[in-house]
């Protein structure tokens, strides 16, 4: 199912001696502070942790973005990822969505009695690396252990801290009219990777998430200039929760191309199958981005210098009509209101 | 998988639009019996790009809607027991029931669970043999062999902790009775592809024959539905009305035999209750005698449960083809997705949420102000 080998993870030495988390881990004593000193530290490995005060003291200036999230995914370990990444590199995003660039981190894990600490082990250590690729440093963070039976497995929240780059001014408020709408990427990837392993869906062409930091394409726009004006993470709720929500903040209409909008087929064929729709599947790694229209060109072709921007692609503008609303044209050359779902969607019967 | 651009290709929609408006000389009214086809309709909006002439009502053909109100208490009532795992397809889960649904039973602690085939709900039997799994077995033809399948094996392996409720309902006895109501406005029909990929096309051909009305068989993607406009439109015109196949690549005359052969051994026919419409006699199936042990209602002895339904909503109506979604004065006000009155506006396959999620609710706000 994973690529993630637990066997080979080398466990420190004082940590053997429990091969599972119990709830001294938690407790502040002796436990605790051999799991810091012997995973945290070495993993995430920095100046301002290294201090292990109360709390961690780092330099910035300047405008500053902040975003918590909390990460419950199950399971654990999908394709294309795992929780600690996605803890990372959601935060991360949403950091960036303001424009800021993300330069500190705080984790806070809740774990469950029991979990194998070779579990802990490979999360953390992959956060580390999600850390580095993201060019963040995790300067504090917290533990708990709960009773077996009250959690599940891994809990973990991350608060992030970016700076605004000087002159940077993004929000929904400032779109307008004949604005562009630019999507990074294919939709649906992440939602459908975690269904199709948390409900033992046997798809031929295995799903993987998309779970990426997005904050070093978000940089190179505004390096080259382009007019950005609003910028947004399509996660839970999908494209079309993020369309509406841009719609609605911003009192302009939007109106998409659906054919536009890149769907990998295993993608697509698996909501097809399942009765789900694409545009309300949750994604990790991907964002919109609406930009005035005499850029739009040039952010495509920017961010198709990323390998994480390669499908890159306008999917619609901003208009003066329907404000506050989505429309999609569709494939046969119709319309349709794009709506945000009321719950989880659910599975059609056939 | 293929088989879809294939069939949203907009210049062969364009051609088949021409078509049909080119042949069309007066108005027309046509039902597409199956929601699956409702939400194709409303989602690449093929109404809007039909000629004002052909009006398409939406039929019954969404399990979900149909499944009558007292049935929906029962499996509530099952599942909040404590030694029952309950399942059930997910569109099921917000369907309300008088009082809650199965998410709030759910939440209330009851152990409900999504499950994509009936055949995971008797492997959950098999790994569970100290708890009772209960599958909520609805649907038209096109699921019913599965199910069928479910109690098949049940039996067979003797897995005993195992049972279903079974709400299944039939499209020929539906289209005859919209044929035989008096007030009916449908002059032709488009039969859910996906039923007749099992149960084949013969048995519409006595309706058509009686009815002197078009059916056909009719597909799912756009190119599909046009497909089948296009036919029935042609019947209408030249006066016809026979049963043609309009989704060849999934049906026959025949249906898929075997399937027919396992529904014949588990099911027996019977009158069904149709939520929103009332009994229609031999409208449904029941677990056949040799498989009654695995009637869930009879285990769990619900079947004194009697409900009846909200004066409001008017979704027996909208089923029967006889008014839109978003003539019902609740429509967009009182029932929305987030706080339904009925059944159709609950699942994608409702003609009411099909209407309110892509929009015609605002469609109808922009027309007043």
């Amino acid at each position: 199912m994973s690529d993630y080998d637990f066997e080979q993870w080398t466990c420190p030495i004082p940590l053997r001696d429990s091969p599972h988390v119990v709830l001294g881990h938690g407790g502040g004593g002796k436990l605790s502070a051999e799991l810091v000193e012997h995973l945290f530290l070495p993993a995430f490995n920095n100046q301002a942790l290294s201090q292990l005060g109360d709390s961690a003291v780092v330099e910035a200036s300047g405008r500053l973005a902040l975003s918590t999230d909390s990460f419950v995914v199950q399971p654990r370990f999908f394709p294309g990822g795992n929780i600690g990444e996605l803890a990372v590199y959601g935060t991360v995003n949403d950091v960036s969505m303001s424009g800021a660039v993300p330069k500190f981190m705080a984790v806070s894990f809740i774990l469950e009695e029991g979990l194998p600490i070779r579990e802990l082990g490979v999360i953390v250590e992959s956060m580390a690396r999600a850390a580095e690729r993201a060019g963040v440093a995790i300067v504090t963070g917290d533990t708990k252990v709960v009773d077996k039976g009250h959690g599940d497995g891994v809990f973990i929240t991350t608060t992030g801290i970016g700076v605004i780059p000087e002159g940077i001014e993004i929000g929904p408020d400032r779109i307008r009219p004949g604005d562009k709408a630019i999507l990074s990427g294919t939709v649906g990837d992440h939602g459908m990777a975690i269904m199709s392993v948390r409900e033992g869906l046997g798809f031929e062409a295995p799903i993987l998430s998309d779970t990426a930091p997005l904050n070093h394409l978000i940089e190179t726009l505004l390096a080259e200039r382009i007019e950005v004006r609003a910028l947004r993470d399509p996660t839970r709720g999908g494209l079309a929760a993020t369309l509406n929500e841009l719609a609605q903040s911003s009192r302009v209409g939007i109106l998409i191309d659906e054919k536009a909008v890149p769907i990998r087929r295993a993608v697509d064929s698996a909501c097809e199958m399942l009765g789900m729709d694409p545009f309300q599947v949750a994604n990790e790694g991907k964002f919109v981005a609406l930009v005035a229209s005499s850029d739009a060109e040039k952010a495509v072709s920017v961010l198709r210098g990323f390998e994480l921007g390669e499908n890159a692609v306008v999917i619609g503008e901003a208009v003066s009509e329907h404000p506050g609303m989505v429309v999609a044209k569709t494939a046969i050359g119709s319309s349709r209101v794009v709506d945000t779902q009321v719950g989880e969607q659910l599975p059609r019967i056939c | 998988m293929k088989y879809l651009e294939e069939f949203r290709d907009p210049i062969l929609a364009r051609r088949l639009l021409d078509e049909i408006t080119g042949t069309v000389t007066r108005p027309w009214v046509m039902m597409e019996v199956c929601g699956g086809q409702t939400h194709s309709i409303i989602r690449n909006g093929i109404d809007r790009l039909l000629p004002p002439e052909v009006e398409l009502v939406h039929g019954p053909g969404c399990p979900v809607c149909v499944t009558p109100l007292d049935t929906i208490d029962r499996a509530l009532s099952i599942a909040s027991r404590p030694e029952v795992i309950f399942c059930s397809f997910g569109d099921m889960l917000r369907v309300p029931g008088s009082a809650k649904d199965l998410f709030r039973v759910k939440s209330e602690g009851g152990d409900v669970r999504i499950v994509y085939s009936p055949l995971d709900a008797v492997d959950l039997a098999r790994k569970n043999p100290n708890r009772e799994v209960v599958f909520f077995a609805i649907g038209f033809e096109t699921t019913a062999p599965a199910n069928a399948m479910a109690v098949f094996l049940a039996k067979q392996q003797g897995i005993a902790n195992f049972s279903m409720i079974v709400s299944h309902v039939l499209v020929p006895p539906a289209i005859e009775a919209i044929c035989s109501s008096p007030t009916t406005r449908v002059q032709a029909f488009l039969a859910a592809g996906h039923v007749c990929s099992v149960m084949g096309y013969s048995e519409y051909l006595p309706l058509a024959a009686r009815f002197h009305i078009p059916i056909v068989v009719t597909g799912f993607e756009p190119l599909d539905v046009l497909e089948g406009i296009r036919k029935a439109v042609l019947q209408l015109e030249s006066g016809r009305g026979e049963v043609e196949n309009a989704y060849p690549r999934a049906v026959t005359r025949e249906g898929n035999l075997e399937a027919q052969k396992l529904l014949k051994e588990v099911f027996v026919v019977s009158d069904r209750n149709w939520r929103g419409i009332g009994t229609i006699p031999n409208s449904g199936w029941e677990l056949a005698e040799d498989y009654r042990d695995f009637d869930a209602s009879y285990r769990f002895d619900v079947t004194q449960i009697k409900t009846i339904e909200s004066s409001v909503c008017r979704s027996g109506e909208v089923l029967q083809g006889l008014i839109k979604p978003n003539e019902c004065l609740a429509f967009g006000k009182e029932c929305t997705p987030r706080n339904p009155l009925g059944a159709t506006m609950v699942s994608s396959e409702g003609a009411c949420a099909a209407y309110y999620n892509y929009g015609r609710f605002l469609d109808s706000e922009t027309a007043k102000g």
